[in-house]
């Protein structure tokens, strides 16, 4: 085991490094660079820690801290990590490297407030990952906000103060009912502890409404139709660093708040309204999938297409229930919730790599119009074979690791409802459909026009970006295993749990109980 | 009827202020102009020592003095501290806004401090007639600090709104005293519960004593719909003195309530308790509404008061010992928030310019980032976003209204603080996401730059750690 506290490390080195980054802001964009970088690989190589140390064969949170924070509302400084949010944690700080390395030459407005901005935020995702008290995940939670509504609010589009308080309003929205939720089971239970809440016994009544809270805040942040409005705005105006970040993490925080809350709290409630997430699931799957087709900007394309894959991450967690239903056994269950979680992690490479695609034709073309492009490949042949490489993924082709996820997530609806997997198996078509026939309009094809004749090819730093990316997503596309394996306990764990009743003991029975008794 | 001495101890607080405001007014009056700071420097001095005297006394048992017309308790040491800090943060601002407007006035501070003798009366009073004379001393002290720049047409017609809503407002409140005295007989608050807390009262005098009384209350607040003198007033006035009134008299009206509702009308709680709903949650719904329209940050930031008296009402209301504490928090904490709100408007006013309008603090992070990032701070906490103080206030008055099984009545309150997210992050867009309409350097002095540094990082690092102040919200009440 690690003999310190390794993820308090992960939390606040970041968050200091980018508050030195604001204090050296006078000493040149250079300086501030190389600082970025370097506080960013160093939390990335500290966070692989995690996974060598990580105890795979146990579901009990490990490397835990806990110090009392605040008294009054018997709040704790409580982290720990689990299967589910190791593999998060890992792609928050790989992520960042990039993000750093992405605005390398392209931001050079406010170059240390951006990258500060980069780097508190990575510290407070990871927060909101390990996170075990109710009250400090909520401040995380909440404070990501801030910074994220200044990356796109400066460094954005044109229209991006619209999208920037879209985005905060809309998150905002969402959380503050779950906040009055997280207070209410607060009194209940007497601590703001999530391992309490998951221990909480609950009627219907109150699980449903605590349910519909967490709904609201997971499924903004998802975002699931039809709260997702607010994301295409955001992606389109964001800088590539934001959209990154945006694509391949902040969402999974939404499903990452399933598998915590929802689920493990108000179990009846979620096996309640498991229709209505199974369908707002397949609306987005299908409905917004044939949206991204028709999208004339590729960040907008990207945006409509994460928000489809998203579809899959909830409908795969919340299958359990139908699974559960049809052959009780946790085992089969566990199937479509793996497969969320790999589809959430693989998809934080795919899409942050596609949108870093687009980043790399901004940078040079200053459009994000497909109709601008055509013919890329002739002019930038390394940079056409990843970007089709990443389409391919993003589409669902087997040896990506986009295929696992939604692979696993099919299965296991056919194991659920034949409809269910009918609906889900139209994103291979559809996500073949409007990944390739972005890549054939903008990188095949006789080269469009002058601007696209004078483009240059990656450069070694983007080329680095690119490839890493492409190694991990052939990584955990031709061998998941490790990921599988590191989730594994913490599914069934978490399935067990699902799976039983937290409704109370009802009264009459208790009343029959001792009317038995002499 | 003699007194002896020892009582007299536990108002030396009040003593010291009162005599030093005395010698300070006299100093004032005869040092020349080359030496006029020095009222200044005795004010603050008066201040921080009297918060010294104040919170040693923190550990004192309560007592009942002076023939039951003035209590001492933890819960007035820790109001009276908190107004004596505020208030030396609030006299710094003050100052620097003085010094811009080319006119060093020591009669300001003063006024300030026989305010904050009134506050301190308020906080300690026993008796209706010592809430009376506190309320009085404050209210008169204010009228003359808002006509204090006599020749600017607009302070003159808010002194004058103020002055006269605020005299109804006495009046009221003197109306509501006078039947509560009618039905039990005595002005004394311990007096006064007892009586009511007996069985065969006269219900219909109480009702209508306890409704006056809470017209003057609201009034104080400026709580909907006793609010009209609000926008006015806080718009009118010289920033340095709308920075006064924001916040160490809230702190004081939040105690005034406490004596008046909860200790000597406690039993009539469930009457109040309505009002107050009402009154919450009308100042929630139009502070918040009403602050989006405006283009005027005073304006802005004085709807933004009524809100947030909206959100401390509702600890009051919950009628529990963990919702009085919330609110106690609610109010020392928001006070802060607001003297560091208006002290940024200070700090962007220029010499002969006053700023006051949302569009002067356009590209501030171009000007300077550092107050950019404070002036973010202030309005993220006032949004309620943590890791700011803000957030904790209202989770605390959240928590106890929930407890109480009002979960309707959170809901709406986080309702309504979405809506009042949006003027607060739309401040912190023109800072940071606009281009700034000049290029002129902020010309700020160095106790201002470490006084706003302070305010807002007191705001962060409260956020961070409120578990403190929270427990001594709590163990003063207990």
């Amino acid at each position: 085991m690690i003999d310190y506290s390794i993820l308090s490390w992960l939390i606040w080195l970041p968050i200091a490094g980018g508050a030195a980054l604001l204090v050296m802001d006078a000493m040149g964009n250079k300086a501030c660079r190389q600082v970025a970088l370097l506080v960013s690989i160093a939390t990335f190589l500290l966070s692989t820690q995690l996974f060598t140390h990580f105890d795979s064969t146990t579901a009990v949170m490990q490397f835990q801290e806990n110090i009392p924070w605040i008294e009054a509302f018997s709040a704790n400084y409580h982290l720990g990590i689990d299967g589910i949010s190791m593999p998060l944690i890992i792609l928050t700080t790989f992520t960042t490297v990039l993000v750093v390395l992405a605005g390398w030459q392209v931001i050079q407005n406010k170059t240390a407030q951006y990258l500060a901005s980069f780097l508190i935020m990575e510290g407070l995702m990871v927060g909101v990952f390990a996170a075990l008290d109710a009250v400090l995940f909520y401040v995380f939670w909440e404070a990501m906000l801030v910074p994220m509504f200044l990356i796109i609010g400066i460094w954005g589009g044109p229209n991006r103060v619209y999208a920037t308080i879209k985005f905060f309003l809309y998150t905002f929205f969402g959380s503050v009912f779950m906040l009055v939720a997280l207070i209410y089971m607060y009194l209940k239970s007497g601590s703001f502890s999530i391992l309490d809440f998951h221990m909480l016994s609950m009627t219907m009544t109150e699980q449903v409404l605590i349910f519909i809270a967490f709904l609201m805040a997971f499924a903004v942040k998802v975002p699931m139709w039809p709260v997702h409005t607010w994301l295409p705005d955001a992606h389109v105006e964001a800088p590539t660093g934001g959209s990154v970040i945006l694509a391949a993490i902040m969402l999974k925080i939404g499903g990452y708040g399933f598998l915590r809350f929802s689920l493990p709290i108000t179990p009846d409630a979620s096996h309640e309204l498991m229709w209505l997430i199974v369908f707002m699931s397949l609306v987005a799957v299908v409905y917004i999938g044939f949206v991204a087709l028709v999208q004339q900007d590729m960040k907008k394309l990207i945006a409509y297409s994460s928000i489809a894959h998203m579809g899959f991450v909830t409908l795969g967690i919340f299958l359990v229930f139908a699974l559960l239903d049809n052959n009780g056994s946790v085992e089969g269950a566990a199937l479509g919730m793996e497969g969320g979680i790999i589809q959430m992690v693989s998809h934080g490479f795919i899409s942050g790599a596609l949108f870093l695609c687009v980043g790399v034709l901004y940078d040079r073309m200053h459009s994000r119009q497909i109709g601008d492009y055509g013919g890329v490949v002739n002019t930038m042949p390394v940079f056409g074979a990843f970007m089709v490489f990443f389409a391919m993924a993003n589409s669902g082709l087997p040896g990506t690791s986009g295929f696992v996820g939604e692979f696993m997530v099919i299965l296991a609806s056919f194991k659920a409802n034949f409809w269910f997997a009918f609906l889900a198996a139209t994103t291979l078509i559809l996500g073949a459909a409007y990944s390739l026939w972005m890549v054939k309009r903008v990188v095949f094809g006789d080269i469009a026009n002058d601007n696209v004749r004078a483009l240059e090819d990656v450069n070694a730093r983007e080329f680095v970006i690119l490839a890493t990316l492409a190694i991990a997503v052939l990584l955990f596309g031709l061998w998941p295993e490790p990921l599988i394996e590191v989730m594994h306990a913490s599914v069934n764990n978490l399935l067990a749990h699902v799976s039983v009743s937290k409704l109370p003991v009802p009264e009459t029975g208790v009343a029959l109980l001792n009317a038995v008794q002499p | 009827m003699t007194i002896p001495l020892s009582e007299f101890m536990l108002l030396a607080p009040e003593i010291f202020v009162l005599s030093m405001a005395c010698i300070i007014l006299v100093v004032e009056a005869f040092v020349g102009t080359k030496l006029r700071h020095i009222s200044y420097v005795l004010s603050q001095l008066t201040l921080l020592v009297a918060a010294l005297l104040t919170w040693n006394m923190l550990d004192t048992e309560r007592v009942v003095v002076l023939g039951g017309t003035f209590i001492h308790d933890p819960m007035a040491a820790l109001l009276k501290t908190s107004i004596f800090l505020i208030t030396v943060g609030a006299f710094v601002y003050a100052r620097s806004f003085h010094t811009s407007s080319g006119a060093l006035r020591g009669e300001y501070y003063v006024l300030g401090l026989f305010a904050v003798l009134g506050t301190m009366v308020m906080v300690s009073a026993h008796s209706l007639l010592t809430i009376y004379l506190g309320l009085e001393l404050l209210s008169l002290s204010l009228y003359a600090m808002v006509a204090f720049d006599r020749d600017s047409p607009v302070a003159s017609e808010a002194a004058m709104k103020y002055f006269v809503l605020g005299a109804l407002a006495s009046g009221m409140l003197l109306y509501g005293m006078s039947m509560m005295y009618g039905a039990t007989g005595s002005l004394d608050l311990g007096e006064i519960a007892q009586a009511l807390s007996e069985p065969g009262q006269n219900s219909m005098i109480l009702i209508f004593g306890l409704c006056f009384i809470v017209v003057g209350l609201a009034f104080k607040f400026g709580a909907v719909p006793f609010h009209m003198w609000v926008p006015d007033v806080y718009d009118g006035a010289p920033t340095a003195v709308t920075l006064f009134i924001g916040s160490a008299p809230k702190i004081a009206a939040f105690a005034m309530a406490m004596r008046l509702l909860v200790d000597s009308m406690g039993s009539l709680s469930v009457d109040w308790q309505g009002m107050l709903i009402i009154m919450s949650v009308l100042s929630l719904a139009l502070g918040n509404v009403i602050a989006i329209a405006q283009t005027s940050i005073k304006r802005m930031l004085a709807y933004s008061t009524i809100s947030h008296v909206g959100f401390l009402l509702l600890g009051l209301l919950a009628g529990t010992t963990e919702g009085y504490s919330a609110s106690m928090f609610y109010a020392i904490t928001y006070a802060l928030m607001a003297i560091g709100g208006f002290g940024m408007i200070i700090l962007i006013s220029r010499a002969g310019y006053e700023a006051n309008q949302l569009d002067d603090f356009k590209g501030l992070n171009d000007r300077s980032p550092w107050f950019a990032f404070m002036m973010l701070i202030l309005m993220f906490s006032m949004a309620g976003v943590p890791p700011t103080v803000g957030f904790f206030a209202k989770l605390s008055v959240l928590q106890a209204i929930i407890h109480v099984d009002m979960v309707w009545l959170a809901l709406v309150a986080v309702f309504f603080s979405i809506i009042g997210a949006f003027y607060y992050i739309r401040l912190v867009k023109l800072m940071y996401f606009d281009k700034p309409e000049t290029q002129e350097p902020l010309a700020v002095s160095a106790d201002m730059r470490m006084a706003i540094s302070f305010n807002g990082l007191l705001v962060l690092g409260l956020g961070l750690f409120p578990g403190g102040l929270l427990a001594l919200c709590a163990s003063v009440l207990a």
